[in-house]
This record gives structure tokens, C-alpha cells and sequence, in this order.
């Protein structure tokens, strides 16, 4: 940390002509081996070196597209239909009618428009009895997270519940537009389902623009507490693995249909998943 | 310091916390949000913060922001927790939202007490608030975001805070639309905190649908700074890839100091100079 002898850095990066404009380098950026966190991004006096504010701003652009990036339904019905041989998805829609209005009204967010709502009341009627689960999917904040992991998501699970020894019955899949979490309330109430998992793109992070979230709801009904809620967070190939995701997500699904309940008094008791030690790292090595 | 993960990996954390303590950040409390509620999880990030701590003799404390049950769980286990963390709001319809009422409150605190960790004070508690958690629940009874947030300050100064962290970005713009609604937010809340007489601090922070970026964070982060607030948050780069927002970075930290001649904590600020972190006692010359 030398004011005048920077540490080498890789290849990558060219510090002979920065430390001509004093940036000092940190030589700890190796250790974003580790991590996506922008570490060891050195100093120019006490502030950012040019080049890794650029890089910041380039990734904030990104993140602002990926929120406004639209879902392509059919595309994603298509694939959904043709990888589990089911039926086409039932497409539904929120009362937000666009993304700027979806932006500002989150209550319109949360409820289906009338022609979704008749269109769920007519399949709640034809199935009659009751299901255990609704996979509901939206596209949130993120439909590029939709896109790329709601099909592997969900053939993960399926897998997960077919080796299960309770005999799951499912709803029909559905795909809601401009949706917010709560969303699934209703579209679990009107297929008349036990439970629902809504599967919905979380707000575009810097390094993850396509990240998962989880929501597990008992009893699914209009005006649900946040509190009787279960989430499972940042499933994307750099967060949570899919397979880990869905083995947390039947891990949730058996204990709320043995407490016949979900949110903070349902504990997530499932195998403990931190990573202490693994192919890509020592742990802790402060104190190891 | 929030030295965040996504999946929770020790290796990585310990690379931000050892990017934030060389960067001179930390001396009001390391703290992580785990990825999940899993009272395990928690427990092994508890006793990771309080290797480190001790190891290296930080004069700081950590925090696991897990639900307060999970931590009263987490205590019963004989986990090393230094301060017990709860998102609070201002009506007990919010609270129930974020499900629990005073009394668990009151419970957690009693058994954070009972482990007698801190080294000066009583005061075991971290709270965070923000404007527009009432609302987001539909638990607002028709007031306003302000006056339910500052209403929140009087849940938390009850139980004698160490910390109170107003996130006022993370929301969303449904609630504080651009930087402007962000920066006025920001020093409403710096204010009501001031008035009620809680340790208050601000999470400087926007999301990606919001209409503001580092710019408006920057000015934020320098109003607070001349308006007196007592700590702002550090994460490497700004960028908090577990959460996915942005708010002030180590180098913002060193920024506001070296602008507004401040300095961090006492014994930490000699910490850094013992460590050679720092040099010649001033603590924004990185050695």
C-alpha cells in the first residue's frame, strides 16, 4: 500500500500510466477471485481512479435497461409448454397498464385486470377442487430474470416435488405482466390453491441484472401480510444455484403444509448454507 | 461496514470487511444481511464477525440483520450477538406487517443485556426505518410518510438504540420518486432524528428504478455530513451486490472526512494508527 511503490496488478489493467497520474493500485484486488464486490479498486488520492467510475456508471446504465426491459410472453409460454408438456401458461395482467405507471403505483401492481381476473375465475371454475400449489410468474423488475431462469426453476422443482413422498397437486402456470408479489394472492385465491410461489425478477443490482425472488404464501388471499410470507432471495447463476433453490423452496412448501402456515412463524430450519469452505476458497482467512 | 454476499460466502465477505478496515470504515459496526432467514446462517455470520473482531482487536461490534426472532433464537444458541437489528415503523400495523410488536422487542433487548458484551453503555439495539414502510403495508392510517417515519424514532428511542439507520433510497420511487425527494428525505429525516433525540444515521441510497444516481448521492451524503449526522454507511464501491442498491462507498467515507474535517470514532481512529492503516494519526492519509 505503498504511496510509491503500487503493487503489480494483472494484466488487464495498465499501471505504469496511472501511477504517472498517482493512482495507487491495491494489491488485495486478487481477491475479487472471491467475490463480485468492487474491492481493492484503488485510489486516486482518496477517491475513485477514473476508470472504475466509469465502470460503475456503464453498470448503473445497464441496471436502469434491465428495469425497463420488456417480458416477452410468448416466447417464454413457448418454451414453458414445450420443456414440462404441459398446457400453454394462463397469461394475466396487472392493473398497471405500462412500466411507468408500475413504476409509480404499486398498488395497481397488485391487482389483475378484468380481463385476467375473468379469465382466472372461468379456469377456477372449471378445475373445482382444491390444489396444494400455484407457480405464479412475473416479471417485477426485472423480466430479463424471468426469462433466464423461470423454465429451469421450475423443471428443478417439479423434480423436487415428483420425489416427494406427498402426492403435489399443481395449478395451472400463469404469467403475470407489470405484477408485484402480492399479485399472487389473487391468482392463488382464484385457482384455489393451498399455497402459492410467486417466482418474480428482483430490482436489477450493478453485477446482477437477472437475480430471482422466491415468495411462499399459505393460503393465499387478497390483503396477505408481508409478515406471512416466506422469500427466497438472489437466485441467479452468481447468487443462489437453481437446484439449491428449488430443494429451499420444497423445503418451505413441506413445512407450510405441515403448520398450515408461512411467514416469520415458519423458521427456516433447512440445512445450514453457508460457505465456509469450497473449490474457490480458503473461508475465512482473517482468522484462519 | 456492510460487507454484503449473495450466497453468504465467508471468503468473500471477509474480502470487503478487510477492503473496508484497510480503507479506514467501520467503526460504528460491521454489519450483514444474510441472503436468507435461516437462523443457522445467522449464527455462523455472528461468530465470523466476533472471530474477527476479537482477533484483530477492532473497537467496533457487529450486527447480523436477521428478524428479531431469529436472533432471540440465535442468543438462546449462545451466539455472540452485539447488537440485536429490527426494520421498525411508525404504526403498529407496520410492525405487525414486519411481524413483531414491542414486546418481542423488549424480549430481544433483555437478552442481549444478559450477555453482558458491550464495553460501554447499554446500548444493544440497531434499528433501520425509511419512509414509506407504513404505506408500502397499507398501514398508514392516512398519515404521511414523514410524520410515520418520525413516529418510528419514538418506537426505537424506547429501547435505547445504538444505532438508528435511515434507509431512505432502498424503497423505491414509488414512494421518493427522484434525487431530489431522496436528498429532502434524507435531511427530514436526519432532522425528526435530531428532535427526538435517537442516534441517527443514513443509508445515502437509491435503487435502479429510481430516477437519481451517485451524483445526488454525493450531495446527499455531503449535506448530511455539514448537518451533523453521526454515520453513513460503507460498502466497497457502493455497490451492494446482495440487496442490489447503491449507497456510500469506503471511499465516500474517506470523501466526507477530508471535506468537513471529520474523524472517525475515537479508539477506532487510534486503531487505524496502530494498525498502520493510516498514517501519521490523520486519518484520511491511507499508509
Amino acid at each position: 500500500m505503498s504511496e510509491h511503490k503500487p503493487a503489480s496488478s494483472s494484466p488487464t489493467e495498465a499501471p505504469s500510466q496511472d501511477e504517472q497520474i498517482g493512482v495507487v493500485h491495491n494489491p488485495w484486488r486478487d481477491l475479487r477471485a472471491f467475490t463480485a464486490a468492487r474491492i481493492g479498486l484503488g485510489r486516486a488520492g482518496i477517491s475513485l481512479p477514473t476508470a472504475r467510475l466509469l465502470e460503475f456508471q456503464l453498470a448503473h446504465a445497464q441496471a436502469k435497461d434491465a428495469v425497463h426491459w420488456p417480458l416477452d410472453v410468448e416466447a417464454l409460454s413457448g418454451r414453458l409448454t414445450e420443456a414440462l408438456a404441459t398446457d400453454a401458461p394462463i397469461q394475466l395482467h396487472s392493473q398497471a397498464s405500462d412500466r411507468t405507471i408500475y413504476l409509480q403505483r404499486p398498488d395497481l401492481g397488485r391487482l389483475l385486470d378484468d380481463t385476467s381476473q375473468e379469465r382466472l375465475e372461468a379456469q377456477g371454475r372449471s378445475e373445482g377442487s382444491q390444489v396444494d400449489l400455484a407457480l405464479v410468474m412475473v416479471d417485477g423488475l426485472s423480466a430479463r430474470a424471468i426469462e433466464s431462469h423461470a423454465v429451469e426453476f421450475i423443471e428443478a422443482l417439479h423434480a423436487e416435488l415428483d420425489a416427494d413422498e406427498h402426492d403435489w397437486q399443481c395449478a395451472p402456470l400463469t404469467i403475470v405482466e407489470q405484477g408485484r408479489v402480492a399479485i399472487g394472492d389473487e391468482v392463488g385465491e382464484a385457482l384455489n390453491a393451498r399455497a402459492v410461489l410467486v417466482l418474480i425478477g428482483e430490482r436489477p443490482g450493478l453485477s446482477s441484472p437477472d437475480s430471482l425472488g422466491l415468495y411462499l404464501t399459505w393460503a393465499p388471499r387478497r390483503g396477505v401480510s408481508d409478515a406471512e410470507r416466506n422469500c427466497i432471495s438472489n437466485v441467479c447463476p452468481e447468487g443462489l444455484k437453481i437446484n439449491a433453490a428449488a430443494g429451499r423452496a420444497l423445503y418451505l412448501l413441506r413445512e407450510a403444509r405441515r403448520l398450515e402456515l408461512s411467514g416469520v412463524k415458519l423458521k427456516d430450519r433447512s440445512e445450514d448454507d453457508v460457505i465456509e469452505h469450497d473449490d474457490n476458497g480458503p473461508g475465512n482467512f482473517l482468522t484462519s | 461496514m456492510q460487507p454484503n454476499h449473495p450466497t453468504v460466502d465467508l471468503t468473500g465477505i471477509a474480502a470487503s470487511i478487510f477492503d473496508g478496515l484497510l480503507y479506514g470504515n467501520g467503526d460504528a459496526v460491521i454489519g450483514i444481511n444474510p441472503a436468507t432467514d435461516n437462523v443457522a446462517q445467522s449464527v455462523k455470520l455472528m461468530r465470523m464477525l466476533d472471530e474477527v473482531i476479537r482477533k484483530y482487536k477492532i473497537p467496533t461490534q457487529s450486527c447480523v440483520l436477521t428478524h428479531v426472532t431469529n436472533t432471540l433464537e440465535a442468543i438462546e444458541q449462545g451466539a455472540p450477538v452485539d447488537l440485536v437489528f429490527q426494520s421498525i415503523g411508525g404504526t403498529e400495523a407496520t410492525n405487525r406487517g414486519f411481524g413483531f410488536g414491542l414486546a418481542e422487542l423488549a424480549e430481544a433487548r433483555d437478552a442481549a443485556l444478559s450477555l453482558k458484551r458491550g464495553s460501554v453503555g447499554n446500548n444493544v439495539m440497531y434499528f433501520e426505518t425509511g419512509q414509506g414502510s407504513s404505506l408500502s403495508a397499507d398501514a398508514h392510517h392516512g398519515l404521511d410518510q414523514q410524520t410515520c417515519e418520525a413516529r418510528a424514532y419514538a418506537v426505537a428511542r424506547q429501547f435505547k438504540p445504538l444505532l438508528v439507520n435511515t434507509v431512505v433510497g432502498f424503497i423505491g420511487p414509488e414512494y421518493l420518486f427522484d434525487g431530489k425527494e431522496i436528498i429532502r428525505a434524507g435531511l427530514e429525516d436526519h432532522f425528526c432524528g435530531k428532535l427526538l433525540g435517537v442516534p441517527m444515521g443514513c443509508d445515502v441510497c437509491y435503487t435502479n428504478h429510481a430516477e437519481a444516481d451517485q451524483n445526488d448521492m454525493d450531495n446527499l451524503l455531503t449535506l448530511l455530513g455539514v448537518a451533523g449526522c453521526n454515520f453513513v454507511m460503507g460498502i466497497p464501491g457502493s455497490d451492494d451486490i446482495m440487496l442490489n442498491y447503491q449507497t456510500t462507498s469506503f471511499h465516500d467515507a474517506l470523501y466526507a472526512r477530508r471535506a468537513l474535517g471529520l474523524k472517525p470514532a475515537p479508539e477506532f481512529d487510534e486503531w487505524l494508527t496502530r494498525m498502520e492503516i493510516v498514517r501519521d494519526g490523520d486519518s484520511h492519509r491511507l499508509a
